[in-house]
């Protein structure tokens, strides 16, 4: 898009619209293993995330929540992302959000992984808004690595 | 000097927008227009160069010295402190505090006046619109004291009715404290008529005044008031500085709020006894520079006339209200009738998310407020988490009105693309 809103395009990719609009696995999941809510005092964004977790892996996940574009669809992206991931990828995969958010380089094998999910890199140029695409990334990280120590 | 409700200046907009260097600054390419008043206000060069002047021409130590500069600076000083007496009508000079901003008056309040004289069983009453300044501090103190804290309701449209006071203000309240312009709904509250209630029950009444004294004329006198707060950056001013306004006889009573110099009389090895008002509670070197740069703002506000400023910002909030309604994808929070609320509209956007909307304007150069507005309780009242916000002030026209709504509407555009 052209105009004065140009510039945005980078930051709401179509992709983003698209998971910001219909949000993926929002389902309740049932006897989930671990089902914690997170948010951003500042902004109050604020997301309610389930798993339930098998064989060290996460078999399902559902996500529903309120806030901005960027939080939406950044968790939508996530929830598509993890499911059937084990603890250890998802632990890379966030890892690696961080570092691309951040402006590091993450490796072409990393890139793979996030598939669409690199379409959030255009964040970077709205210093303010990282921490919208990275708050249910981080609270999911938190309670995985939580409900693995026990 | 002139009547602060009148002024002596015409009110001529873009004559005092050449007061205001930042007015300049393009933002992303674009002419600034700068809608979030209620956080800060912009400063003109009357201000900024007060500072300048005082940093390049008088500084000095206040109350200590007999040397030129100091006498200077004390003077300086002084007379700001009798401009803001002045501004608010306040009886006597020694009543104005200087304090760092509208919270540390409303903590100071809270640490020795209600320290003193709230008990258990007592009850403190505030408002459910509230800035988180002023319940927090009454949060603590009840929860320290065994108080109750209780809130006076609002009504849909963000009014209170004074009905609902019955009941709520009773013979165990002891101080009522609330804001007289709420910074979320805009909404102007019946403060004088709370006074008398709260008097009538032996009570002392609060006034925070962060968003009315730099938009209308207050009169303590006339409100009757028992305690006023406002800050400086919110009318003009620098930031770091702000008023604490009693009346004398319960200032008079009230323990100190900090120890250190300059707020003693005279000290032993074993003991100290308080200097007299105001100085009882300005411990250590004061913020002298900005107290002097509140004078100037003062001053500026003075001389345009704060009936005239509060005539203008109503011009501005009517015509807002009438542009922002007519787009039909908006929801405004609080009265919907311009008179009974000052230049803050709070609002939310069918399908676009307060920060994404604050984004986007940003990029074509409106800066407006997005989030809770340090006011969660009230905001999710409504049941959201966010909301967006314009403010208005004395810089500000009904182009830069036209401005925020088509890109408004543009920002619909991209997100209906």
């Amino acid at each position: 898009m052209t105009g004065a809103l140009g510039n945005m395009d980078d930051l709401y990719e179509a992709i983003i619209l698209d998971h910001y609009r219909s949000p993926r696995n929002t389902a309740p999941v049932e006897e989930a293993d671990v089902d914690f809510e997170v948010n951003n005092p500042f902004c109050g964004d604020e997301f309610h995330i389930q798993l339930k977790v098998e064989n060290d892996a996460v078999a399902k996940v559902g996500i529903t929540g309120r806030g901005c574009a960027i939080s939406q669809a950044s968790a939508s992206l996530l929830a598509e992302l993890v499911e059937g991931k084990s603890s250890d990828e998802v632990h890379a995969a966030v890892s690696s959000i961080r570092r691309l958010l951040k402006g590091e380089e993450i490796t072409d094998e990393e890139a793979d992984v996030l598939g669409d999910i690199e379409a959030l890199a255009g964040v970077r140029k709205f210093p303010v808004r990282i921490k919208c695409a990275l708050l249910s990334w981080v609270g999911l990280d938190d309670a995985l690595k939580a409900h693995q120590t026990g | 000097m002139s009547n602060p409700e009148f002024g002596s200046r015409v009110f001529d907009v873009d004559a005092i927008r050449a007061d205001f260097p930042i007015l300049q600054r393009k933002i992303n390419g674009n002419d600034l227009v700068y809608l979030d008043n209620a956080a800060t206000t912009q400063k003109p060069n009357q201000v900024i160069k007060s500072l300048v002047d005082y940093y390049e021409q008088t500084n000095a130590n206040v109350h200590r010295g007999v040397h030129t500069l100091s006498i200077e600076a004390t003077d300086g000083y002084e007379l700001a402190r009798t401009k803001v007496a002045k501004f608010i009508n306040a009886p006597r000079p020694e009543e104005v505090i200087w304090t760092r901003n509208t919270s540390e008056s409303l903590n100071l309040v809270a640490a020795t006046w209600a320290e003193a004289n709230v008990g258990e069983g007592d009850n403190i009453v505030i408002t459910a619109m509230e800035h988180h300044s002023n319940i927090v501090p009454w949060q603590q103190l009840a929860d320290k004291k065994g108080a109750e804290l209780r809130y006076l309701p609002h009504n849909e449209e963000g009014l209170i009715e004074l009905d609902s006071a019955t009941g709520v203000i009773d013979y165990r309240t002891k101080i009522v404290a609330v804001t007289h312009m709420s910074n979320v709904l805009g909404t102007i509250n019946p403060v004088a008529k709370l006074a008398e209630r709260a008097h009538s029950v032996g009570a002392v009444i609060l006034v925070d005044a962060a968003q009315s004294v730099p938009h209308m004329p207050v009169d303590v006198q006339a409100l009757d008031a028992d305690f006023l707060c406002f800050s400086a950056h919110k009318m003009l001013g620098p930031t770091g500085i702000g008023v604490l306004w009693g009346k004398y006889d319960l200032l008079e009573a009230m323990p100190p709020y900090m120890f250190g110099g300059d707020m003693i009389l005279e000290v032993t090895y074993e003991d100290a006894s308080w200097n007299d008002l105001p100085y009882k509670f300005e411990a250590g070197t004061p913020n002298i520079a900005d107290a002097i740069a509140t004078g100037a703002a003062v001053d500026y506000l003075t001389e345009l006339g704060m009936d005239n400023v509060w005539q203008h910002e109503q011009e501005l909030t009517d015509y807002a209200m009438e542009q922002i309604l007519s787009l039909g994808s908006v929801r405004v929070l609080g009265p919907q009738n311009p008179a009974l609320r000052g230049g803050v509209i709070s609002f939310i956007h069918d399908t676009i998310h307060p920060h994404d909307l604050g984004t986007a304007l940003d990029q074509q150069g409106i800066a407006i407020r997005t989030g809770h507005h340090c006011a969660m309780p009230l905001v999710r009242s409504f049941d959201v988490v966010a909301a967006a916000r314009v403010s208005f002030y004395i810089y500000n026209t009904k182009s830069e009105v036209d401005a925020f709504v088509s890109g408004l509407c543009e920002t619909e555009g991209y997100f209906s693309r």
